[in-house]
């Protein structure tokens, strides 16, 4: 069988004074018809380098230097603009991770998929349209019509999706290249997405070559897998070869990091005191233009919760599902509309932001983005220190405590004196951490707290957690989208859909036996429920 | 979970994920061409400015009825304010009184510099309080920008001179002037950027670390000020240049026995025609001063203000 895209030795430089000199060292794969190809591999693995340099798309800053790139025999690596041009979405296409920036808002879906056929047919208008209205049809859009005369504000994440989709397939090219096209859909769309991609790529004998950190989604789609570290593949093979008997060290350590869907059990003390309580707790927006009607968007409704010492209450939700609304009313961030929140015996939910002052001390946050969550003018020992200093700590003993952290987090005293930027997220996130428990909280709240990580980097990022919380014996609150990530560190679990908890219980009997349809349909959804990561 | 290989694989990692430290903002700006002529050729005037007595000058109010309407180069004599007769070389000639144009001029930059820095320190001062509190104070919004936009609806120069007509021309009253037009630019600057600041989740942090509101202020916000209100700042000092010029000009600025270059050039107007180098010098420095400041400006925001830093 004739491979319709051969990478052999491609090697891509960086801009000197980088960390290394290549973003892709050496590279070779193949990709051949009707089959699917994952790239996996970490943020800066250059995964994504090697797909836009097939697409002729690499930045002038990072240029192929060695080594050929063949798209059904034709070297794409010294193939001029004008050539390149041809190719694109004819023998080749590409789809993005985020359809919104990748669609031009100002255009209607239909016309943007017409410009693809403007530019490569001679077709007659009245046969562009129907071309158009069948590969909308095929990539499964319910109303055809509508969508195509559609802005993409106006759909949704998964509908813009299918658009580039529709769009990159519509002159059903020989390669399909998706860079990681399902990271900033939720699980449910996720799961539609990539039974949409294998069904085509099957139908239309497509080849994909598909980029991805995550191998949840690799067990989901995969034929082939290809793992990259540092710009080096480090293992090529079959995806039962792969995710059962990796070879490499390091694609086991990465598999090995990946955790499981299986709940740990662990016993816990029914009778731990109450850190946290909610009732009926409510936050509803409300928008009153003078001319336009009141509007109103319910976050939270009725949300009743509780955390005890020592144990964690997971909050698992798709986006908008309202679950960092609770999380941002408990440290009173935002103020709640309606309900209680009881914080040890104290109801904090009416509390005046001068009565809450002491009270703050007592529940911390650690946010999603390790790269905006340190102010980037501060150094990593003053950011530590400011909360105790706050409550009146004498400098000296806050700085002693902050080295104490430091050793509890894994880091080094020392990096107290450097600025967050001289630190990678993982390291970021072990600072937001200390950062928290510098105030001796007895509640932490973590808000996606690992998911802007590296498998790897998360899984230390969980171990640490979860230590500290025995160590401290503190309750925790743990936001999260990731139902593994739920499995390995929640006792409890909350599943919130539209603002409300629509199934709560112990983690073990939500994930073996749930009851509320949506938690049926957000499991079925996971990536790779197949595989049992996290067991080796 | 902790996986076999994880420690040995732990600094690979994070070397992959750390990103590389940014150039400091200052050794950027340092680099930047525009930011050298434009300092540069201001570092020259201020020297100007601060070593005027010593660059061949007489006492910039000095007349003398027989040096009258001299053209450059020319010698004359000038009496001192002892009465004292000296010779004395015109380089750029004198205007009608018999005064050295030379002189004024170079005078005049002390007054164009001192307006310049004085009107951009005092709109900034009072733009950063006003944005400040708007940006926090969600009551006070809407009344203080809702002024500030009335405030925006006249021309600044209007605005000027009916405060300097009101008041009296005098140094202080000419700054204070002119910079309050400048006010309603630095207030949105600085409230737009509280307002997007203030939803960084280390601002939020701070708000869970108890610290209080006016140290957030301080501490998180104002740091993230400073680059945009550099370069906002060159601007005003610039245009305030300009103003106060236009303004003794006009005969509303200073009082016309203080040598500004406005001053020089309102009095060299009506012999335009015959003697044009009593506009022609001190045009010269209004112009290259302007330029100078507004070349800095320029380099500076391309090299400080984040927004333009993506484009370059």
């Amino acid at each position: 069988m004739k491979a319709v895209l051969e990478i052999r030795d491609l090697t891509v430089a960086l801009p000197a004074g980088g960390e290394r000199a290549h973003a892709v060292a050496g590279v070779s794969l193949g990709v051949e018809r009707a089959e699917i190809v994952c790239l996996v591999g970490e943020s800066g693995s250059g995964k994504s380098v090697i797909a836009h340099s097939v697409m002729g798309l690499l930045p002038a800053a990072l240029p192929v230097t060695a080594g050929a790139i063949r798209l059904e025999g034709e070297d794409l690596a010294r193939a001029p603009g004008r050539r390149l041009r041809e190719l694109r979405t004819t023998r080749m296409s590409m789809i993005f991770q985020e359809p919104m920036t990748a669609l031009n808002p100002v255009m209607t879906c239909g016309a943007q998929i017409d410009e693809v056929l403007k530019e490569h047919t001679a077709l007659a208008p009245a046969a562009r349209r129907a071309k158009i209205l069948d590969i909308v049809r095929e990539v499964r859009l319910a109303d055809p019509e509508r969508i195509v005369a559609s802005y993409p504000h106006q759909l949704s994440g998964g509908q813009r999706q299918r658009i580039m989709i529709a769009m990159a397939l519509v002159l059903d090219p020989a390669l399909l290249i998706a860079d990681e096209p399902t990271t900033a859909l939720d699980v449910t769309t996720q799961a539609q997405i990539l039974k949409l991609i294998a069904d085509l790529q099957a139908r239309h004998g497509t080849g994909v070559l598909f980029v991805t950190h995550d191998f949840g989604v690799v067990a989901e789609i995969a034929h082939r897998v290809a793992v990259l570290r540092l710009g080096e593949l480090v293992e090529l093979g079959s995806k039962q070869e792969v995710l059962t008997r990796p070879r490499h060290e390091y694609t086991k350590m990465l598999i090995g990091s990946v955790p499981g869907l299986q709940p740990r059990a662990r016993p816990l003390a029914p009778d731990a005191l109450v850190v946290l309580a909610t009732r009926k707790l409510s936050k509803t927006y409300s928008e009153h233009g003078w001319f336009a009607p009141r509007r109103e968007v319910h976050a939270a409704r009725e949300v009743d919760l509780e955390v005890r010492r020592g144990q964690t209450l997971g909050i698992v939700g798709e986006s908008g599902s309202g679950k960092s609304t609770v999380a941002r009313c408990v440290v009173r961030l935002i103020d709640p509309s309606a309900g209680e929140i009881r914080l040890g015996g104290e109801e904090i939910a009416a509390m005046s932001r001068a009565a809450l002052q002491p009270l703050r001390r007592r529940v911390q946050i650690v946010f999603q983005d390790p790269y905006r969550s340190l102010n980037p003018r501060r150094t990593v020992g003053e950011a530590i220190i400011e909360g105790p200093l706050n409550y009146g700590v004498p400098r000296a003993e806050a700085i002693e405590r902050a080295r104490r952290l430091m050793e509890l987090v894994r880091m080094d005293a020392g990096a107290l004196g450097r600025y967050p930027h001289q630190f990678s997220g993982g390291q970021r996130q072990r600072i937001c951490i200390a950062r928290a428990l510098a105030m001796e909280p007895e509640l932490l709240i973590a808000d996606e707290a690992v998911s802007a990580l590296d498998v790897s980097v998360q899984a230390q990022v969980l171990a640490l957690l979860e230590e500290i919380r025995t160590r401290l014996d503190l309750a925790m609150l743990f936001i999260t989208h990731d139902l593994r990530v739920a499995a390995q560190v929640c006792d409890h679990i909350a599943v919130m859909q539209e603002g409300r908890v629509v199934e709560y219980g112990p983690a073990e009997q939500v994930f073996s036996r749930p009851r509320h349809d949506y938690t049926r349909a957000l499991f079925d959804a996971a990536p790779g429920r197949g595989f049992a990561f996290g067991s080796a | 979970m902790d996986a076999p290989g994880a420690k040995q694989y732990e600094a690979l990692s994070i070397e992959a994920a750390a990103t590389q430290a940014p150039p400091g903002a200052l050794r950027r700006a340092a680099a930047n061409g525009s930011v050298r002529i434009g300092a540069g050729a201001l570092g020259v005037l201020v020297l100007i400015a601060l070593a005027a007595p010593w660059l061949g000058t007489v006492d910039p109010t000095l007349f003398d009825a027989a040096s009258r309407d001299l053209l450059p180069g020319r010698s004359g004599e000038i009496t001192t304010l002892d009465g004292e007769k000296l010779r004395h070389t015109f380089w750029m000639g004198s205007d009608s009184l018999g005064r050295d144009v030379y002189s004024r001029v170079i005078y005049g930059t002390r007054v164009s510099l001192v307006v310049g820095i004085l009107c951009a320190l005092l709109a900034l001062a009072i733009g950063i309080v006003c944005g400040l509190a708007s940006g926090t104070l969600r009551w006070l919004d809407g009344i203080l920008m809702r002024f500030m936009d009335g405030l925006m609806a006249i021309p600044a120069i209007l605005i000027a001179i009916a405060l300097v007509a009101m008041w009296r021309g005098s140094l202080a009253t000419v700054i204070v002037a002119i910079a309050i037009p400048e006010i309603p630019r630095v207030t949105r600057l600085v409230r737009s950027i509280v307002l997007s600041v203030r939803e960084e989740p280390y601002v939020e942090a701070a708000i869970s670390l108890g610290t209080p509101i006016w140290k957030i202020m301080f501490r998180h916000i104002l740091p993230n000020c400073i680059a945009p209100l550099i370069v906002q700042g060159t601007f005003i000092c610039a245009f305030s240049i300009l103003v106060e010029a236009i303004l003794s000009f006009l005969g509303v600025g200073l009082p016309p026995d203080i040598p500004t270059w406005g001053n020089v050039m309102a009095e060299g107007r009506q012999q335009f025609n015959d003697f044009p180098h009593n506009i022609f010098f001190p045009g010269v420095f209004l112009a290259a001063t302007v330029l100078a400041v507004n070349v800095l400006g320029d380099g500076l925001r391309d090299t400080l203000d984040p927004k333009m830093a993506k484009r370059v």
